[in-house]
């Protein structure tokens, strides 16, 4: 086999790889399932494996799976290509001297097989549960209401009074109604936009204004500045508001 | 019926998990643990041979009543129950290494698996069918983890003996570690 088969993923012609990438493979739980599976389908003896075809079909898989960046697929990729080349190294003459490069890898495949042959029968097993249902969870009922306080009227009374004592007079307090007239400082604002074009804060609000009167007018020319009527600028921060006509308005 | 094999009945009805068999044996102090063994399998005759939709089985060291599986699609399609998911490949192969070979470590798992289960570990954890039952020896002192009565749950074991052993596998494997 040639250099170039056995680096497939190296190949230029490569089409780019998608961004996603799995790395839990529903078909392979790892590089020892793929190469059993291999081996398997390959048909030949786990104790004398043919290095050189197991190796290309691995790695060709590992090509075909989209694999490439699976450091532990990459590692056993690299592992069989180190054995195979161990294999093309001349035995020295004694032959019982000669170390199986495979047999660790012949080892950790048996290791592998035997929790397999387990995983089977958990397997099983679990399905069999699977299949049976246990008594449902029942939730623990709520925790009960608490008891409702037992006090006549008159300890009820008592305990008010007790608590009454202890406060200080009560601050009272006058509501009044809210005496912003918006509608009212539009007016004003409108009719001295009428004889100028151009009006400044201090010209709508008066010294000494009242609170209600600035609060109204602020309103106001809020309000109108969202209809289009006027503009609002502010050179500088805490500068005199300036208002203008409306251009487009005017022409309308 | 006898009046033990109610009373237990009764419990096990109460109850969503498996009772311990201690537990069972508390419900009436004045019983024998010969009295109980034959309660018990008056009440497991009762239903298997009566023909019952129920079976009395025994996990991990207790009893539960189950639903016999052939109604499982029934009350699954009448959405009274539902099967938990089951167990990915790279999960039930690392608690099969754990179930053999606890306490393992982390290190041996990924040797033995041929890829990283950091995460795998933390799942199994977190559904609490494994557990750390110590430290190894070494470096950095690793994690060693062990399988909790709710793998036994899990699986519908009575005891781990329950699984074959190591010699019964097809592919029995030397337990002396790399010796090759």
């Amino acid at each position: 086999m040639t250099g170039t088969a056995a680096f497939p993923w190296a190949a230029p012609d490569a089409p780019a790889p998608p961004p996603s990438f799995v790395i839990e493979l529903t078909e392979f739980s790892g590089p020892l399932d793929l190469l059993l599976t291999l081996i398997r389908e390959e048909q030949v003896d786990i104790y004398d494996i043919p290095i050189a075809r197991i190796a290309e079909q691995f790695v060709l898989r590992i090509r075909t799976l989209q694999l490439n960046e699976a450091a532990d697929y990459l590692e056993m990729a690299a592992r069989l290509l180190r054995i195979k080349a161990q294999m093309l190294l001349p035995r020295a003459d004694g032959e019982e001297a000669w170390d199986d490069p495979r047999a660790e890898l012949v080892r950790r495949l048996l290791e592998y097989q035997q929790m397999r042959e387990v995983v089977d029968v958990l397997e099983r097993a679990g399905e069999d549960r699977r299949n049976r249902f246990a008594r449902a969870y029942v939730p623990q009922a709520p925790a009960p209401p608490e008891a409702p306080l037992a006090l006549s009227l008159s300890e009820l009374l008592a305990a008010v009074d007790r608590i009454l004592r202890v406060a200080r007079d009560p601050a009272i307090h006058d509501v009044i109604p809210r005496a912003i007239d918006v509608p009212g400082a539009i007016v004003v604002i409108r009719d001295l936009l009428a004889i100028r074009a151009r009006a400044r804060w201090t010209d709508l609000v008066p010294y000494g204004a009242e609170p209600w009167q600035v609060l109204s007018t602020l309103l106001g020319l809020l309000e109108m500045a969202k209809l289009g009527e006027c503009r609002v600028e502010q050179p500088r921060p805490f500068a005199n508001v300036e208002i203008t006509r409306d251009a487009a308005s005017e022409a309308a | 019926m006898t009046p033990l094999a109610k009373l237990l009945e009764a419990a096990l009805f109460a109850s969503a998990r498996p009772i311990p068999s201690e537990e069972l044996a508390a419900l009436d102090p004045e019983a024998s643990k010969a009295a109980l063994a034959a309660a018990l399998d008056e009440l497991r005759e009762h239903y298997d041979v009566d023909g019952h939709g129920v079976e009395l089985v025994e996990i991990g060291g207790g009893w539960q009543i189950l639903t016999r599986s052939e109604y499982t699609e029934a009350i699954e399609r009448a959405q009274l129950a539902a099967r938990p998911a089951r167990l990915s490949a790279a999960a039930l192969e690392t608690l099969a290494l754990i179930a053999y070979r606890q306490p393992i470590g982390r290190a041996e798992i990924e040797e033995i698996r041929g890829v990283s289960v950091g995460s795998v570990l933390k799942s199994l954890h977190e559904r609490g069918l494994i557990d750390v039952v110590g430290r190894g020896e070494g470096m950095g002192r690793p994690l060693l983890y062990g399988t909790t009565p709710i793998f036994l749950e899990y699986f519908a074991l009575r005891h781990l003996e329950e699984l074959p052993r190591a010699d019964e596998l097809a592919v029995a494997l030397r337990a002396e570690p790399r010796t090759v």
